[in-house]
Parts: structure tokens; sequence; C-alpha cells
């Protein structure tokens, strides 16, 4: 009998806001350490923290994209917490009643459909300083610059049932947090970090119990964090052993997890009502405003890219992935107008191709839209095939040289002369006597053979469409 | 109303000794069972009272106002390296 895996995920984002959660200090990333701290963040007694309105704003920005409900009057309360990156000894989130309620995810399903997962709730809160254990004995070191950076946690229904659904549903949070430019983002510096709740039952019965992987910020390592703790509790249950709700740490060098117990033994948050923030109340007038300066959000950019530019969903697909994509993209295609469907191939299978192959990213390609679009308008007019210009793209990738000037050094202009393609197809056939019998008895597959030794002895200059046809006409006889 | 005192003392960081959470205990339960008395009191129909002043917050823009104070701040932390605290080792 088989057994059903239930994924439920947390992910804590950071919004990027110039200043924190509830004072007025920096969060600009990678400062000196504790250079962007004041009393309020720094847990002082007697200080009293005040809401940023933009974290506010982008926080029900989310819960719009995600057709959520908006409570117009939320709370804020406090979560004991007794480690030193928070020195107040407590986390101001919200627990009885979030800003943000219900709401969903769809994705795309192996069969072409869609599945819709539930997002239970997004909540504001605090962020915690850095604490520092490498390389220190018996101490600690501990940066709070960190320390009151308003974060979302987005808080999934138990709904994914399996590791790829998991990574599935955070691309697609993801891509839509960076399109709504609400959080960077950025997973290496922390900024989108996944705690995935995960139980094993067989299919029809209640969830088994769960445990929860903690702080995960790689796709690729919560993916082996979610297999490795399926077959774990499938082996503890199959050996007659049940399984223990507790925290786990993934450890990504070891490729497994263990059981965080200290962490267990303090598992009381004891919430209570913060004291120092009465509840927060926003209009309908003010939702409606942000609701109204919602951007593209990426299905809608990806169905604007197949109806304007006649891409199929794939390509429209890959070239929606972020919104420097979708950008290059267009400039791309304004400064080719003439073929979209020409602009997406380049730019999808070629150039990203060659980026990928050498680990750069869009920003840091060598060959700009611009020069991409001289070399699509040589193809246009047919001074260079479409085979012999991915040489030219290669070469353009290690000089600034323009298109033309190296279609002309590596003597790669298109050949659409019939006199002279002719006079190379008739050099062909006197070398391949035997294969223009064939073809005259009817073996009409030799024509390709024809094409490429042609294209072959024109150094791929010679215009295949041409090629073709003089091909067919002479060796009629 | 039974009261684990020695987990409450753990959850609160506070120290004690066997003869002062023996001690304690009865307080505690006293004064829950005091504060227990409101569960008598009919509430249906009443919305719940989230904050005894009937305000809205008042937000903050997203301006940057505080300046870099570091020195000032830590004067009274116990120990410090490199601009950042030193504490007892956090395991995890």
């Amino acid at each position: 009998m088989s057994w059903e895996v239930v994924i439920g995920l947390e992910v804590h984002c950071q919004l990027n806001t110039d200043t924190k959660a509830f004072c007025g200090c920096s969060t600009t990333f990678g400062a000196e350490p504790n250079t962007q701290t004041c009393p309020v963040c720094l847990g002082m007694p007697g200080q009293l923290p005040v809401l940023n309105a933009v974290a506010v704003d982008k926080t029900i920005l989310t819960g719009l994209a995600i057709n959520a409900h908006i409570n117009l009057e939320s709370k804020f309360d406090r979560k004991n917490y007794f480690y030193p990156d928070l020195p107040k000894g407590y986390q101001i989130s919200q627990f009885a009643v979030p800003i943000v309620e219900g709401g969903y995810i769809d994705i795309p399903t192996k069969d072409g459909g869609e599945k819709r997962l539930g997002v239970t709730r997004i909540h504001m809160e605090e962020d915690a300083g850095k604490s520092m254990h490498e390389g220190l004995d018996a101490v600690s070191h501990i940066d709070l610059n960190r320390s009151g950076v308003p974060l979302m946690e987005i808080v999934s229904e138990p709904d994914m049932r399996s590791a790829d659904e998991a990574i599935a549903y955070l691309k697609q949070l993801h891509q839509l947090i960076r399109f709504l430019g609400v959080s960077d983002a950025d997973m290496e510096k922390g900024q989108f970090r996944c705690d995935a709740n995960v139980s094993v039952r067989r299919p029809g019965e209640p969830f088994g119990t769960r445990t929860e992987m903690k702080n995960m910020n790689s796709f690729r390592f919560i993916k082996q964090a979610i297999e490795f703790e399926v077959l774990r509790q499938i082996e503890i249950i199959e050996d007659g052993g049940a399984v223990v709700q507790e925290s786990r740490l993934w450890d990504s060098v070891k490729s497994e997890s263990r059981s965080m117990r200290s962490k267990e033994e303090a598992h009381d948050y004891r919430y209570f009502p913060e004291p120092d923030l009465p509840p927060l109340r926003v209009s309908q007038q003010d939702v409606d405003a942000i609701k109204a300066g919602m951007p593209e959000l990426p299905g809608q950019l990806r169905k604007r890219f197949e109806i304007e530019y006649g891409l199929s969903s794939y390509d429209a697909d890959v070239l929606t992935q972020t919104l420097e994509t979708a950008a290059w993209y267009e400039s791309l295609v304004a400064a080719h107008p003439a073929d979209p469907k020409r602009c997406a191939n380049w730019m999808a299978n070629e150039l990203l191709g060659r980026l990928n192959e050498t680990g750069k990213d869009l920003a840091e390609s060598p060959v700009s839209a611009a020069r991409l679009a001289t070399l699509l308008d040589r193809i246009g007019d047919n001074s260079v095939s479409g085979k012999a210009a991915k040489d030219v793209l290669d070469a353009m990738m290690e000089s600034d040289d323009s298109a033309d000037a190296i279609i002309e050094a590596k003597g790669l202009k298109q050949v659409s002369d019939s006199g002279a393609i002719d006079a190379i197809i008739k050099e062909v056939m006197a070398a391949n006597p035997a294969q223009v019998e064939g073809y005259r008895g009817g073996k009409d597959k030799l024509m390709g053979f024809f094409v490429g030794q042609v294209m072959k002895a024109s150094r791929g200059t010679a215009n295949p469409g041409m090629v073709n046809q003089r091909l067919k006409e002479l060796l009629k006889g | 109303m039974d009261i684990d005192v020695k987990k409450v003392a753990m959850l609160s960081r506070i120290r004690l000794t066997d003869e002062e959470a023996t001690e304690l205990g009865p307080q505690l339960s006293n004064i829950i069972g005091y504060v227990e008395q409101l569960g008598e009191i009919d509430t249906d129909g009443i919305a719940p009272t989230a904050h005894p002043h009937d305000a809205a917050m008042p937000l903050r823009a997203n301006v940057v106002t505080n300046t870099n104070r570091r020195e000032e701040l830590q004067a009274s932390a116990p120990k410090i390296e490199s601009g950042l605290y030193v504490v007892p080792k956090v395991i995890e």
C-alpha cells in the first residue's frame, strides 16, 4: 500500500522597506554590524514601537495578489522568545487576527492543468538579528542590524502532496513577490526562507504526525530536505515506530536532518496581545487604492506575451520568469519589431543558453538587446543564415564588434545568388555520381544528403531555401 | 488549579529553588483562581476588546530617522568584539 505525503509551508519574506517595522532604523543589507540599531530594536526598556506604513501597504498588496481577504482591523501579539538575537525577549507578530486571511496560488501540473493551493494567512512580524557561532568557543556574536526588519509570514494550507508541488508553490510565490516589488526575495541573503511541515499517511486516513523542517533558503535544499524527511518518516512507521512531533534542521553538507531538541523544550510561545500597539485599522478606500495600483502579475504578463507577440506558452513562460527578462525581451522587440517570434527564439534559446553556460545572468550579458537586434535584422534580410548567425552570436559574446563586421570578417554573408549556388550544386553532383543516380532512381531521402553537402561546401553561407529549390531543379536532370 | 511552577519558571527564564517553587505554587493558583472569576461574566454579544484605548494605531513614515549611535548604545553591554555583542554560546 502506498503512502501519501502531506506538506504545508511557512514562508518568511523580508519586506524591502527603507526602514524597520517599528522604528526609523535603516534596513540596508551588509552594513557594519550594529550600526543600524536604536533603543526600540535593541529592546531597551520604555521604548514604544510605531508600525511602518509601507510595510502595511506591501502586505495588503501581497494579500490582494493571492485573492485573499484583507482584515480591515487586525491585531498584534507578543510571541515569547528567549534568544539574544531578539533582545526584547519577544517577537512582535500577529497571532489572533492577521491582516490577510484566505487566498490561493495556482501551480501548473504535469498534465498541463492547474492545481489550486490554499494560503491560510499572511501576518506581519519582525525579523531577529543574526547570531554567529563559527570559529567561536563558548560564545556567540550578535549583530542586531536585522533585528526589527519587517517580515511577512505566508502560511499555506497542508495542500501539497509532493516535494515537487512544494517547490512549484514556492517558485510561484517567489516570482509573484518579485513582480509585486514588495521584497527583493534574495534567497542567499535570507530574504525569502521557508519552514516545511511534513507528514505521511495512508490515502484517506487522517493526517499523520508532522515534523517541521526549519529555515531553509534554497529550492534545492528544500526539495532534498522534504524528500529525506518523507523517507525517514515512512521508515519509522513501517518499522512499527511513531513519528515524534518536533522541529528539525537540514544539514546541506551531510544531506540529512537532525532534531532541534534545544528549541523543542521552549516551544511554548505563550502569545498574548501586544499592549504597546492598538489595533491596526485600514480603510476599504486604502485597500481599493492599493488594488488599483497593482502591477501586471506573472500570469497576466505571460498571457499578454502569447497574444501580443504570438509566442508559444513555453516561450512566454521562459521570457516572463523575471521582470528583468521580460523588459529585456520587450526592448529586443522594440529594436527588431519585424519578427517578435524570432526575437523570442534567439533570446530564449541562443542568448540565455550561452549566458547559462558561462554562469552569467542577463544583466551581465555582453550582447545588449540593441546588438542582438542588428543580428536578427541580418537574418531577416537574408544576409546571414540562421545557422551561420549562431557563429556570429558566439563571436559577439567575445567581442564588441558589430554583427555586420563579424559577418564580413568571417565570410559568413549568406549567398542568395542562384548562379553561385548552382555552381556549388554542380560540384557536389559531380563528386557524388552514385547518389545522383540513386536519387533519380527514386531514393527521395537522399535530398537531405545533398542539402548537407551543399551547405558544407558553402561553409554554411548558402541560403537554405534557395539550395532546396535549386537542388530539386538540377537533380531532375 | 494546579500549576507546574518549575515549567513556568523555565519558560520565563527564572531560576527557583524547590522551596520557592513549593511556596509559589499555591500563591499562583490563588491568583489564577481570582482572575478566573472573569469567566463567569456573560459576554455574549459583546465584541472582544483588543486594547483598552479605543484608538487606531498611528503609523510611521518609511523614512530613515536614526543615525549610527553604535558606540553610545553599546556602552552598557558587558562585552563587545569588533562591534558585535558577545553572549554565552547559543546552541542550535
